[in-house]
């Protein structure tokens, strides 16, 4: 390992630590407002959404894909079909996965 | 066998379908960053010590673009903010607990083990005392995983050059959207999730992923804006949809 790699990796653990850490270290003296611990429920929903829509409209992070042969698109749409109606998580993975395979298969 | 050793495997069992999403992105971590220039070496400490999915791979990106140290720290910061949001969430139910159990719990708090723990601290019936362990558990799962699909994804990349083309990328977009949907069984969720998805589309051309903070306030504001239009709409009745 480089010094410049050992540099990189013992800053991104600093500050990844430091983030998930700090509010568990002062815990016991912080108490949040209602109107906070609402605003909390709405974050997981929010965050992974906000991760799952860029992947889906531009895979390539940069150019909206609105075409036929967008298999994250389609991949993705089926992911949501079948997680909205059977609820389970493996399903969702793998049936996702199985389209987005043969979408990518077919079309590209 | 102890109640808290049952809790730990109770833990690691619930987890085993985010595992399953986890270990094709983790597998495509390992080839990625061997191929943009990271050492073996340094590709399985950044797995072993920084442990998050998604700001290793926009790291390996950056590198692979040339991009500078403090870019990519920045770029850690903004994107593991989340993370920050998650612990605060988790907070009441660990907050009795020692330093010593605290540290740990926190190195590995990832969004996958936040999702599962988070549910089960909601289901109430089950008594508090042994739950860190549970959240234990499935942190060890999480890491173990993780750790071995690194090296599965350093070994396989330097034997099939191309896997990085083959959109393993994916199973992270599939975990995410089945963790999601269920949840969306309020107007106020929905609410949230589609302006999430709306401002991060509209804001990705912003520098070190800020579009993602901003997408995910944006979510949260519209989700109790929405729910304060909801309560101030039909006021009186149980709101029984907030959770």
């Amino acid at each position: 390992m480089s010094n410049a790699e050992i540099i990189l990796i013992a800053g991104m653990t600093a500050i990844t630590f430091a983030i998930r850490y700090t509010l568990f270290a002062v815990g016991h003296r912080v108490r949040f407002s209602p109107l906070l611990s609402r605003a909390l429920s709405y974050v997981p929903v929010a965050v992974l959404t906000a991760i799952v829509a860029p992947a889906m409209f531009m895979p390539d992070g940069e150019h909206w894909q609105l075409s036929f042969d967008n298999a994250y698109l389609f991949g993705g749409l089926a992911a949501i079909g079948i997680a909205a109606k059977w609820r389970n998580l493996l399903a969702t993975i793998a049936g996702g996965m199985l389209v987005f395979v043969l979408w990518r298969w077919l079309f590209s | 066998m102890s109640s808290r050793f049952k809790q730990a495997l109770l833990g690691a069992r619930d987890t085993i379908p985010m595992l399953v999403g986890a270990a094709p992105f983790g597998i495509i971590f390992g080839t990625l960053a061997v191929s943009s220039g990271l050492s073996v070496a340094a590709t399985l400490a950044m797995s072993i010590f920084v442990f998050a999915g998604s700001a290793q791979f926009i790291a390996a990106s950056l590198i692979a673009s040339g991009t500078g140290l403090a870019v990519i720290l920045v770029t850690t910061f903004v994107v593991n903010l989340r993370h920050m949001l998650y612990s605060a969430s988790l907070l009441p139910y660990v907050k009795h607990l020692p330093q010593r159990w605290r540290i740990p719990l926190a190195f590995w708090l990832t969004d996958e083990t936040y999702a599962i723990v988070q549910n089960h601290y909601l289901r109430l019936q089950v008594p508090l005392k042994h739950k860190h362990w549970y959240f234990l558990g499935s942190c060890l799962a999480m890491y173990g995983n993780w750790v071995a699909c690194t090296l599965i994804g350093v070994l396989l990349g330097s034997s099939l050059p191309g896997m990085a083309g083959w959109g393993l990328d994916f199973a992270m977009v599939a975990t995410f959207i089945g963790i999601v949907v269920p949840s969306l069984r309020s107007r106020p969720m929905v609410v949230a999730a589609l302006v999430a998805a709306a401002v991060a589309l509209l804001a990705h051309t912003l520098p070190y992923k800020l579009g993602l903070i901003l997408a995910a306030l944006a979510g949260v504001v519209a989700g109790l804006v929405a729910e304060q239009l909801k309560g101030a709409d039909r006021t009186g009745e149980v709101a029984d949809e907030q959770r």
